[in-house]
């Protein structure tokens, strides 16, 4: 929609600074009501969230314990992190372990149970909708995976697997540090169906219905095929959030861990790096060694972000 | 054409590009998941109606053998003789749900529509910089805000909480996701008819990005009213109804009947406007899309 301005003048004596400045003006002057439009937002944007996030950047370089001025000490907590940091290293690893496994396998089951969904009737898809969402919305989620992994015979897997003979004696589920990632693993792509999920079905909504019909003329023959050339392509937007919600929540995984395998966890085995900065933020009271982990974890979510909207560009085609 | 029309009719039932066989893999699918799913929400609210012995039996029983209304009861007595009368908790959760929820859908659509739909000085930065701050971890930014909202002096007051919902970036970022497929020829026609801006987003963008608002009250609604005040608000009488609830579950383990009424209250009223806000994005299946 953007135009060229039309305020240009011919004045070759001006320095073109001053050109450019001028027509940036008038831009700017055109489109007032936009910045009304957005500027109550802006502003919230900028005092609640924007601010807070960089002072946070600018605490990772230095020392602070809240209780005294931070004083800065340049990238000493980067160094320390990545070079000196054993625990660290180890929620490195978990994190990119749960990300890379739940990120695209919780962005598929929320497409694909939003589309199966999409096809029944209107009550039915309403009732599947709430119990799809029920893990997010009724804040006892872990109690049932704290029964299943449960370490005494009462457990549900220790007593079943005992019962078949798989097992002599119960496991310590939640204990034992060969588990302990893989059962994080499962109960957060259990609890997957949160944002993404209902974005997905909100943009089925949108998709053209004509465009099926024109779809099944020119020679689409079965519901995969309609998937690929015509729902997905019409769901980009949709798409494009769902990814970056993905990224958001599997790369900071925290909460899942602590209430399941306990905070510190044994052997730091479900140690994430959220877990980490929550540590040095909340008890140990290091903000700034917490900020440095902050910023890193950021970084990373951007570099993640820049790959998958390439892969997404390939939809549809 | 003839041929084209017969060839449309042998399908399976009256829907296009499915077969029998694929409907009932995938149905059976969604039910096998849909069991496992709703295990929490079926836990609360039998939890709710057992009685004491039931409640504390281990390993837990789903369901209810001896249904009671008992829990309710307690709550009921318990919540009659509390400091501040329990109708001024009620009122702050509604002020603060009600009032954040439609003050944060307005305001970040408001903001998403000429975010997603023009381009000018400073619009793409600023998109940027919206997506980027949904993904800087809310662990530490906790000091930073209180210290911001203690300096514009609005702890211990509604705004510390209803402010930083307005400024919310993931509803900003869904609506521009959805206003972004709507057609320009819908808005240039429109504004050929005399529509400014304003009117362009009342009246064309917001009815047809419906799915995607609807969605937003639900995520806001969740989490409004589910907040407790945390450290912005100290005063008794400004602290919302989850607070007040949560220090009677606190009070152990003789409360535990009682606990089980306030987690099904607590569930019972998003989950209504969960429903009803579904069934509306829903209902716009009929209308059939967005198209030019």
């Amino acid at each position: 929609m953007s135009m060229a301005s039309k305020g240009q003048q011919n004045r070759p004596s001006e320095a073109r600074l001053r050109e450019k400045l001028h027509i940036l003006w008038n831009e700017i002057n055109r489109n007032k009501v936009k910045y009304v439009m957005i500027a109550p937002f802006m502003i919230s944007f900028f005092l609640f969230v924007f601010l807070p996030a960089l002072s946070s950047i600018i605490l990772s370089f230095t020392n602070f314990n809240m209780l005294q001025r931070p004083d800065f000490i340049g990238y000493q907590n980067y160094a320390k992190l990545l070079l000196h940091d054993e625990v660290f290293a180890i929620a490195i690893r978990n994190t990119l372990l749960i990300a890379f496994i739940t990120g695209p396998l919780s962005y598929l089951l929320c497409f694909i149970l939003a589309w199966l969904i999409n096809e029944l009737s209107r009550p039915l898809r309403v009732l599947l909708t709430v119990v799809f969402y029920a893990p997010s919305i009724s804040g006892n989620a872990y109690l049932i995976w704290k029964l299943i992994f449960s370490s005494d015979v009462y457990g549900y897997a220790n007593s079943k697997l005992i019962d078949w003979g798989f097992l002599q004696e119960p496991v310590l589920w939640l204990q034992d540090p060969q588990y302990i990632i893989w059962i994080i693993i499962l109960v957060q792509l259990w609890l997957s169906l949160g944002v993404s999920f209902l974005a997905f079905i909100a943009g089925l909504q949108n998709v053209d219905r004509t465009l099926y019909e024109a779809g099944a003329i020119d020679g689409v023959r079965n519901r995969w095929q309609e998937l690929w050339y015509i729902t997905l392509p019409s769901m980009k937007p949709q798409l494009l959030f769902g990814a970056v919600m993905q990224i958001t929540s599997s790369f900071s995984v925290g909460e899942v861990s602590m209430q399941l395998a306990g905070f510190p966890s044994v052997a730091y085995a479900g140690r994430t790096v959220l877990t980490h900065l929550i540590d040095y933020g909340t008890i140990r009271f290091e903000m700034g060694y917490a900020s440095a982990t902050a910023t890193l974890l950021f970084l990373s979510m951007i570099f993640a972000n820049l790959v998958i909207q390439q892969l997404l560009r390939k939809v549809g085609q | 054409m003839m041929a084209k029309e017969k060839r449309l009719e042998v399908r399976y039932g009256t829907r296009l590009n499915r077969s029998l066989a694929g409907d009932i893999i995938l149905f059976s699918f969604l039910a096998l998941l849909g069991s496992f799913s709703a295990w929490p929400m079926a836990f609360v609210i039998n939890n709710a109606f057992k009685p004491l012995n039931e409640i504390l039996l281990f390993p837990p029983r789903l369901f209810v053998r001896n249904p009671t209304l008992s829990n309710f009861r307690d709550l009921v007595s318990l919540m009659s003789n509390s400091w501040v009368p329990l109708s001024r908790y009620v009122f702050n959760t509604l002020f603060i749900t009600c009032l954040g929820t439609a003050g944060s859908v307005f305001i970040s659509s408001l903001a998403a529509f000429p975010l997603a739909k023009f381009r000018f000085p400073g619009s793409g930065i600023i998109s940027k910089m919206i997506v980027y701050s949904l993904m800087f971890s809310a662990a530490v930014t906790g000091i930073p805000s209180y210290i911001i909202i203690s300096r514009l002096g609005l702890l211990d007051s509604y705004g510390a909480i209803l402010l930083p919902t307005f400024g919310t970036t993931l509803g900003l970022y869904l609506m521009q996701n959805f206003m972004g497929q709507v057609p320009n020829e819908l808005i240039e026609s429109a504004r050929m008819d005399g529509a400014g801006d304003f009117r362009v987003y009342w009246s064309i963008m917001m009815p047809l990005a419906r799915p995607a608002w609807l969605t937003l009250v639900i995520l806001q609604f969740q989490g409004l009213w589910g907040t407790t005040g945390g450290t912005y608000i100290y005063s008794e009488k400004l602290k919302p109804l989850s607070y007040a609830l949560s220090q009677i579950v606190d009070s152990g383990v003789a409360r535990t009947g009682v606990a089980a009424a306030v987690a099904l209250f607590m569930l019972i009223v998003p989950l209504t406007v969960f429903v009803i806000s579904q069934s509306n994005v829903m209902e716009t299946m009929a209308t059939s899309g967005i198209k030019e």
